[in-house]
């Protein structure tokens, strides 16, 4: 029975990231498709992907940490999906290599340089408005999260459910300690 | 059809990087993000092959734009390191984005070089 709950449960978890993988990879697609490069010119399209996509995990990511009661599936569909999806780091890799092949090495460690220190400096920022975010209305959760527990307390036994608990809502959806996807 | 191409592709490729970091950072005890770098590796190699070969369009937009795309992350491997430097294991930070980029650059040279070899 708990057998095949956890297998069902994996399939619709497979089925949100993949949905939401196959939506940012389609925006991510967009951009770039709007905004083509050259192999010896800055890719700017991606670099506005990955930066864009890292300010947003750090928001989402410390939203839903402070939200115990978000649906099990919003964070795997999010950030490992949507985000996941959207912004790419193979295709960062290969249009520096093709650009140092295509003999424009400046271009290359600017683009570079460039992604890595702004996707860095925009994950930090998200999770810098997540926080001022979660402080400002992360209260009101808190007291539905309670208010929850009391009830439960009162329809069973008088003893604290166990069962959800078992499984933290945030972190569960990588097998691994606080991890994003 | 590109677009329908891509959605197949990273219908399949984000899915695939869930799984490898599950299978990945199971079997590991270290707060290394073992499973974004396996991803973000693999991906770039496929995808420094999938560009130095002489294939259609189509097999680029499926396999490179969509599967490699949704395979390989910025945003979790950025979030990962911030998490990690947060933490206090500021060497473990930078260990991540050095390595992750050196072995990027070393898979994505691999599949470019194993690609002109079968030409």
């Amino acid at each position: 029975m708990f057998k095949e709950d956890s297998v069902f449960a994996d399939v619709r978890l497979l089925a949100a990231v993949s949905g939401g993988g196959a939506l940012g990879a389609l925006a991510r697609y967009g951009l770039q498709t709007a905004f083509p490069h050259t192999a010896g010119q800055f890719a700017w399209a991606t670099l506005s992907v990955n930066v864009s996509g890292c300010l947003l995990i750090g928001i989402i990511a410390v939203l839903i940490a402070s939200a115990p009661s978000t649906h099990r599936l919003v964070r795997p569909f999010l950030v490992t999906g949507v985000l996941g999806g959207y912004t790419t780091f193979s295709t960062y890799i290969v249009d520096i290599q093709r650009a140092l092949v295509a003999g424009a090495p400046r271009t290359a460690l600017l683009y570079g340089a460039a992604t890595l220190a702004a996707a860095l400096a925009a994950g930090w920022a998200g999770m810098r408005i997540g926080d001022g975010l979660t402080s400002r209305f992360g209260a009101a959760d808190a007291r539905r999260a309670g208010s929850t527990v009391i009830e439960a307390e009162f329809t069973e036994t008088g003893v604290l459910p166990d069962g959800p608990a078992g499984e933290p809502a945030g972190d569960d959806l990588t097998g691994s300690q606080g991890r994003a996807s | 059809m590109s677009v329908v191409l891509v959605v197949i592709g990273a219908a399949i490729g984000a899915p695939l990087r869930y799984i490898t970091d599950r299978l990945l950072q199971g079997r590991h005890d270290s707060r290394f993000p073992w499973g974004t770098f396996g991803a973000n590796v693999a991906g770039s190699a496929l995808l420094g092959f999938l560009v130095a070969l002489p294939a259609s369009h189509a097999i680029q937009v499926l396999l490179g734009t969509g599967l490699c795309g949704a395979l390989t992350t910025y945003s979790t491997f950025s979030y990962e390191t911030l998490v990690l430097a947060k933490s206090g294991a500021r060497t473990m930070a930078f260990l991540n984005v050095g390595a992750s980029i050196l072995a990027g650059f070393g898979a994505a040279y691999c599949g470019m070089a194993i690609a002109q070899a079968i030409q």
